[in-house]
C-alpha cells in the first residue's frame, strides 16, 4: 500500500467542499487540526481494543517469562532467563517442536503442492458446473470445526468401531490395522492426516481463484504452440501463481506452528506426550502444571517463529504488488 | 481453450476424473458416516461400521439436544451474533476513518491495526487469563465477546478498507455538498455501498467464531456456559459411551456452517480470495 492510496479519497474532497454552495459549517472546514483530530473517533474503538487485549498481553508475556509467580502468596521473583534455560533442557519441548515441524512439512506437501495440482486439475475440466461442484465439495470439511473433524477422526481411527481399520480389513490388508491414536509412533501422524483432510479444500479453493485470474490467452497461445497440458501447468500456471504459492506456504507453516484444537480433541498430547505440539505443551504447562512463567516462555518461542513467518509473508506480498 | 483429442488426452482425462471422484468419496463419506451414525444404536455402531441404520432414531438428536447441545448451540449463536456485529461495525468505522477522511497519524494507526494480523493468539494467552481474572470476566460470556472482537478486528479492517479505498472520491464530495455530516455519510452512503464486502466479512467472522476452540476452552470451560466446540468435548467426556448421541451432537454443530457456506458461497469465496491477496 502506498501513501497515495491512503489519502486518495479525502485529499480530493476536503478543500472544495461546501464553500461554493453554502456557508461551511465549522467542523467541515477539514483543515483545522481540531477537526482532523475529531476524525480519530472513527478509529478509536478498534485501536483501543487492540491495544488493551492484543498488544498489552503480548508485552506482558515477555515479563511473565522472566518472573516466578507464587500463586498462593502472590509474590513475584525475578528469575531472568531461567525459564528459557528450562525450555532448552526440556525433551518434551523439543519433541513438540519436531511435531510442529512435521506438521508444517506434511501440510506444505498436501495443502500447498497437492492443492495447487488439484486446483489445476479442477480448472482443466471443461464443464463449468463440475468445476464449481468439486471446489465446493472439497471445501466442506473446512466449514466444519476442527473440533467436529477431530472427534470424527477420533472415531474413524478407533480400533473397534472405526472406519479405517474396517476399510483396511475390507481391502484384505487387515493386519495393517492398529490403534492409530493410541501409539506413540503413529498418534501425531494420524492427527496430521486428519488435518490434511480438513484443510486441503480451503487451499484448493484459493488456488482455483488464483488460476482463474490467469488470462486464458496465455494457455491458448501455449496450446497453439503445441504445448501439452502438463507442460502448460509447469510453464504457465506455476510461474503465474508463484506469489500465491509463497503466501500459502507461509500461511500454512504459520498455522502449523499454532496447532492446538485438533491435538487437544484427539489425544490431548498423549500417549506419553508423544503428540504434544507447542500450543498444547504451553497449555499443559500453564493450566495443568500451573507453571505460568514456563508457559509464557513457550509462548515467546511461538511468537518468534510466527513473527518471522509473518514478516516473510509481508515481504512476499510487497514484492508481488510491484510485479503484477 | 483449444480442443485436442488424442489417445493420451482421453486416458489422461479419464484418470483425472477418476481421481477427482475418488477424492470426493474420501471427503464426503466420513461426513455421511457421521450423519448416519447419529441415527444408530450403540449395538449397530459396533456391529458393522459400514451398515446403514436400521431405522432413523431421531431420539438421538433429541437426547443430544437435552444433554447440553441445545445450550451450547444457543451460546454459540449468541457469541457469534454479538461478536460479529461488534467486529464488523468497529472494523467498518476504522476502515472509514482510515480511507475516507483525513486523520492525524493515519499511517501509524493503519500499521498498528494490520500488524495484529501477524500475531498468534496463543502468545497472548497467559497474560489474557490473568487480565480477565483480575477484571472478574473469566468464565463469562463477556470474555469471549471481547476477545473475538479484538482479535478479528485486524482482518476485518483489512478486508473492508481495501473495498472502501476503491469507492470513488466523488461520493464523499456529493455527500458533503448535500450537507450530510460524516456520520450520516458513513451510515447512509458509504456503509450501504460496502454491502458485498460486509456480507463476506460477516460470513468469515461467523465461521471463525462458531468454530473457535482455544479461547472458548480456556476462558469458559470452568463456567456455566460453553460454546459448541467446548461443549462437544464435554458431551464426549460425559456421555462418551453413547456414541450415537455424540455423533448427533457433532452433526448439529457442523450443519449450520455447512449450510451457511453452501448458501453464501459466492460472498465467501470473494472474502477468502480478497483476504489472502487480490
Amino acid at each position: 500500500m502506498t501513501v497515495n492510496e491512503l489519502t486518495r479519497g479525502p485529499a480530493l474532497t476536503a478543500p472544495v467542499s461546501g464553500a461554493a454552495i453554502e456557508p461551511p459549517k465549522k467542523r467541515r472546514t477539514g483543515s483545522s487540526p481540531l477537526a482532523a483530530a475529531r476524525g480519530l473517533i472513527w478509529v478509536l474503538p478498534a485501536v483501543a481494543l487492540l491495544a488493551v487485549f492484543v498488544y498489552l498481553p503480548l508485552a506482558q508475556n515477555f515479563g511473565f517469562s522472566v518472573i516466578e509467580w507464587d500463586i498462593y502468596t502472590g509474590t513475584q521473583t525475578f528469575i531472568g532467563l531461567e525459564n528459557y534455560q528450562k525450555i532448552i533442557e526440556d525433551p518434551v519441548f523439543w519433541s513438540a517442536l519436531v511435531n510442529n515441524v512435521w506438521y508444517s512439512i506434511i501440510s506444505v506437501v498436501f495443502q500447498v503442492c497437492g492443492a495447487l495440482v488439484l486446483a489445476a486439475l479442477i480448472e482443466s475440466l471443461r464443464s463449468d458446473r463440475w468445476r464449481k461442484a468439486f471446489r465446493v465439495i472439497y471445501f466442506i470439511p473446512s466449514a466444519i470445526s476442527l473440533t467436529v473433524a477431530g472427534l470424527l477422526f477420533y472415531f474413524i481411527y478407533e480400533p473397534r468401531l472405526g472406519l479405517l481399520n474396517a476399510a483396511l480389513d475390507g481391502l484384505g490388508v487387515g493386519e495393517l490395522g492398529q490403534a492409530w491414536l493410541g501409539q506413540e509412533n503413529t498418534a501425531i501422524f494420524a492427527i496430521i492426516a486428519m488435518s490434511q483432510w480438513q484443510g486441503f479444500g480451503y487451499c484448493t479453493l484459493l488456488f482455483a481463484v488464483a488460476l482463474q485470474r490467469i488470462p486464458s490467452e496465455l494457455y491458448e497461445a501455449a496450446a497453439i504452440d503445441g504445448v501439452g497440458p502438463v507442460r502448460r501447468f509447469f510453464s504457465v500456471s506455476i510461474p503465474l501463481v508463484r506469489e500465491m504459492t509463497g503466501l500459502m506456504m507461509i500461511v500454512t507453516v504459520s498455522g502449523a506452528f499454532q496447532v492446538f484444537n485438533e491435538v487437544m480433541v484427539m489425544t490431548t498430547g498423549g500417549p506419553n506426550n508423544s503428540s504434544q505440539v507447542l500450543g498444547t505443551w504451553l497449555y499443559r504447562s500453564g493450566f495443568v502444571r500451573n507453571d505460568f512463567g514456563y508457559a509464557a516462555a513457550i509462548a515467546t518461542a511461538i511468537f518468534v517463529v510466527t513473527l518471522a513467518l509473518a514478516l516473510a509473508q509481508l515481504w512476499i506480498s510487497r514484492k508481488r504488488r510491484v510485479e503484477w | 481453450m483449444v480442443k485436442r483429442t488424442t489417445v493420451l488426452g482421453v486416458i489422461g482425462s479419464t484418470f483425472v476424473w477418476a481421481f477427482l471422484l475418488a477424492l470426493t468419496v474420501v471427503v464426503l463419506y466420513p461426513l455421511l458416516w457421521m450423519t448416519l451414525n447419529g441415527f444408530k444404536t450403540n449395538a449397530e455402531l459396533f456391529g458393522n461400521p459400514f451398515a446403514l441404520p436400521v431405522e432413523l432414531r431421531w431420539e438421538n438428536y433429541a437426547n443430544a439436544w437435552n444433554r447440553g447441545v441445545g445450550d451450547y448451540l444457543t451460546m454459540s449463536a449468541l457469541v457469534t451474533i454479538t461478536s460479529t456485529i461488534a467486529t464488523v461495525f468497529i472494523g467498518a468505522w476504522a476502515a472509514y476513518g482510515l480511507t475516507r477522511i483525513k486523520i492525524p497519524l493515519s499511517r501509524t494507526i493503519l500499521i498498528i491495526i494490520l500488524a495484529g494480523l501477524m500475531l498468534a493468539p496463543t502468545v497472548a494467552l497467559i497474560p489474557l487469563v490473568r487480565m480477565f481474572q483480575a477484571m472478574g470476566l473469566y468464565n463469562t460470556f463477556w470474555a469471549l465477546l471481547i476477545l473475538y472482537t479484538a482479535f478479528r478486528i485486524p482482518f476485518t479492517v483489512f478486508l473492508i478498507r481495501a473495498y472502501m479505498m476503491d469507492l470513488p472520491a466523488q461520493i464523499d464530495e456529493a455527500a458533503s455538498v448535500d450537507g450530510a455530516s460524516r456520520a450520516r455519510a458513513f451510515w447512509q452512503i458509504i456503509l450501504p455501498m460496502c454491502k458485498p464486502i460486509i456480507v463476506s466479512t460477516v460470513i468469515l467472522n461467523v465461521l471463525f467464531t462458531w468454530n473457535e476452540y482455544l479461547f472458548a476452552m480456556v476462558f469458559t470451560s470452568g463456567g456455566d456456559f460453553q460454546t459448541l466446540p467446548v461443549g462437544l468435548t464435554n458431551l464426549m467426556a460425559k456421555h462418551g459411551t453413547e456414541y450415537p448421541v455424540v455423533f448427533a451432537g457433532m452433526v448439529m454443530a457442523a450443519a449450520p456452517m455447512v449450510l451457511l457456506f453452501l448458501v453464501g458461497q459466492r460472498y465467501f469465496i470473494r472474502g477468502l480470495a480478497d483476504g489472502i491477496g487480490k
